[in-house]
């Protein structure tokens, strides 16, 4: 009997032992990529010649965002979309005689944790910061980074408050603003008149998305003939919202909800025949991933209101979508586009205000660049207003063959 | 009306898989009276153990639901053997302390190998939807449905007929008595944890492909799901377990689809209270009298 358990124990602390290998693992990865960017721009003569009193100098940038656990895939994407603006930046000579260092923390879409992968980058020097990756995460680093004043520019955070304090900024769309962009995208394209909606009812951003598709539906002419809610003790088991839309005979399921529960919905919705267009937001980016290669046909037809569509033809996203397949051998999501843009951004903050990071009022100048830019971004042209809010148009996608392909009106 | 069918079969469905596993939870306590906490989370090891067997070994699905079922037999016992035996004569409060330790256990044991994120289940088998008029009903459930029914017919006669069945009985009646009559009180209760978690995989192999996904904590939501069917139907009576497990289902859908998406798991354990003020042993549990 003892025996047996000094074995499980034995057995418990190897297993214990190679988690803490995985984990020391992640972290030293990103130290490479941020020192051998420099290493490469050292030697070139030209950028030592102009700028001698910046060599070595850089810009330390903090990204925080799920890199584990079950929305690791925004985390990932936005963290590799903005390793590569880095990459790109440092390899043309870097910015003012600055290169950029981008340092990442996983939060696993936690608000807690994502304070303390705040404090531990700011302990490391961070100089600029991309908040967090998601909503909840990043409202409560806007509190922390209100208390240094530095300046934020989140790539996702769509929820209303990520922006809430002076030094805070966006990339990607705000949460009611993809519900009345999404109920007007519909009705223009005239996909459908009759809407059904599934909406996770604990969820901030979901809720947020859903009223304001709702009174916006209302608004441009579409009827929504069902309203199905669920929660987070509830997200495995929709045969009943769906019997539901079926009934209800809607050509159209808005899901203003993250990809995990979208994968349920729609593997669900394959087995029980449901017919109706899926039409998604942001948070549903990467939803083919999750689904998994089994049920990759529950995704055909869904639709994605998206900014970015790694498969548009202009030349800018032709190029990143292929230096991108190369890097990470996968297909760059919307959040990769919002982490890439989002590194532009800082740069042409840099450049416009010509601020340094030594400066006493190296914030204060950052944050005046912001509202005179405007940034030719992969997700589209964009300009900030001083409460931090990108002006830019909305396109869509439709997964074909497990691909996000450009949506084109009919 | 036909929106009351779909959701009356798919509650029967959910009710089932409910009841399935309540099945273990009876048995373990009519047999060996102690609350396995862990049963839940045995459903998840089983699921888990066909995504891997599938997956990474190619088995053919048959051959990986086999192999799913002999994994939880095996893991059922080993707990049973390594927590629950020692521990056979402590205070009731000792042995439930325990099992919630265990289900803790083998969570995180599965986050550790598994990690966070939810896995696909393999479809091990495919039945197409039916559809008949407006009446579209998933394929899946029904084979679900019609399994249950057979596996539960099939323990019940087990438990009626056979020689090991009338032992369990025997030691789910009064033990002491039942080994002077000459059963091994300690075989019979292995052979209980062993059903019992055999019956836990398959009712992971059904969740997996009813609902598509499968990650550590899945089992923790159906295990307690479980036991209050088991409680509502009276804990320690087999067909109340059934009974149990079926109506918790239909009332669940129902509740869901006809009064409010977020409301139906209060609704649910409303009813169990009211069931268990009128009928304290719940619907089919008998009253045991304390004999002086």
């Amino acid at each position: 009997m003892k025996k047996i358990f000094a074995l499980a124990l034995a057995l418990m602390m190897v297993l214990a032992a190679f988690a803490g290998c995985t984990n020391g693992t992640t972290e030293p990865t990103e130290a490479p990529t941020g020192t051998e960017a420099p290493a490469t721009t050292d030697p070139t003569p030209d950028s030592g010649a102009s700028e001698p009193s910046a060599e070595g100098e850089k810009l330390v940038i903090g990204g925080i965002g799920p890199l584990t656990g079950d929305y690791a895939t925004y985390g990932v994407s936005v963290k590799q979309g903005a390793e590569m603006a880095v990459k790109e930046i440092n390899e043309a000579g870097g910015v003012n005689g600055l290169t950029f260092e981008l340092l990442f923390e996983d939060d696993q879409a936690d608000a807690e944790m994502a304070v303390n992968a705040y404090n531990k980058l700011m302990d490391n020097g961070m100089q600029v910061s991309l908040g967090a990756t998601t909503s909840g995460a990043c409202i409560a680093v806007t509190e922390e980074v209100q208390k240094d004043g530095i300046l934020m520019i989140t790539p996702s955070g769509s929820q209303k408050e990520c922006v809430q304090y002076d030094t805070c900024f966006r990339i990607c769309f705000t949460d009611p603003d993809q519900g009345n962009y999404a109920a007007q995208f519909i009705a223009d394209n005239k996909i459908a008149t009759k809407v059904a909606v599934i909406y996770d009812k604990s969820n901030d951003y979901s809720n947020g998305i859903k009223d304001n598709f709702v009174a916006k539906a209302a608004e441009v002419g579409l009827e929504v003939v069902s309203e199905q809610a669920f929660t987070d003790q509830s997200r495995t088991d929709f045969s009943v919202q769906l019997q539901a839309i079926a009934s209800s005979g809607a050509e159209l399921v808005f899901l203003p909800i993250y990809a995990q529960e979208a994968a349920y919905i729609l593997t669900q919705a394959q087995s029980a025949n449901i017919s109706a267009i899926f039409f998604g937001c942001d948070g549903l980016d990467g939803v083919i991933e999750k689904i998994g290669a089994d049920n990759v046909s529950a995704t055909e037809g869904v639709m994605l209101l998206t900014p970015f569509a790694a498969d548009a033809q202009d030349e800018q996203t032709v190029a990143f979508t292929a230096a991108y397949k190369a890097a990470y051998n996968a297909t760059p999501d919307q959040f990769a586009a919002d982490g890439y843009d989002a590194i532009y951004t800082i740069k042409a903050a840099l450049e416009q205000s010509g601020a340094k990071p030594g400066d006493a009022d190296f914030n204060e100048k950052m944050v005046a660049a912001m509202t005179a830019i405007t940034v030719d971004g992969l997700t589209g042209t964009m300009t900030w207003s001083a409460d931090g809010e990108p002006t830019k148009s909305a396109t869509a996608v439709v997964i074909k063959d497990g691909a996000y392909v450009a949506y084109a009106a009919e | 009306m036909m929106d009351l069918i779909a959701n009356l079969i798919s509650g029967l469905s959910l009710g089932s898989i409910y009841a399935l596993i309540a099945l273990g939870y009876t048995m373990v306590y009519g047999i060996a009276k102690m609350l396995n906490f862990a049963h839940g989370d045995i459903i998840m090891v089983g699921a888990f153990a066909v995504i891997t067997t599938v997956s990474m070994l190619g088995f053919p699905p048959a051959l990986a639901i086999a192999a799913s079922v002999v994994c939880c037999v095996v893991l059922g016992v080993c707990v049973e053997r390594i927590a629950y035996k020692p521990l056979r004569k402590s205070p009731p409060l000792a042995v439930l302390i325990t099992a919630i330790g265990v289900s803790y256990f083998l969570q995180s044991l599965a986050l550790l190998i598994f990690g966070s994120t939810q896995h696909s289940f393999p479809k091990v088998f495919s039945v197409p939807t039916l559809a008949l008029g407006a009446l579209t009903i998933r394929g899946d459930m029904l084979v679900t449905l019609a399994v249950t029914t057979a596996i539960m017919v099939g323990m019940s006669l087990f438990i009626a007929k056979s020689r090991t069945g009338k032992a369990m009985r025997a030691v789910s009646e009064d033990r002491d008595a039942a080994e002077l009559m000459g059963i091994s009180v300690n075989r019979t209760i292995t052979i209980t944890f062993a059903i019992g978690s055999a019956l836990a995989a398959v009712a992971g192999v059904f969740y997996g492909t009813t609902y598509g996904f499968i990650g550590p904590y899945t089992g923790s939501m159906p295990g307690i799901k479980a036991f209050v069917a088991a409680v509502f139907g009276g804990i320690g009576s087999m067909p109340g377990a059934m009974l149990g497990g079926i109506l918790l289902g239909v009332i669940e859908n129902l509740a869901k689809r006809y009064i409010s998406t977020e409301l139906s798991d209060a609704i649910v354990f409303a009813v169990l209270i009211i069931v268990l003020m009128v009928k304290p042993t719940g619907l089919l549990g008998k009253r045991v009298t304390e004999k002086v």
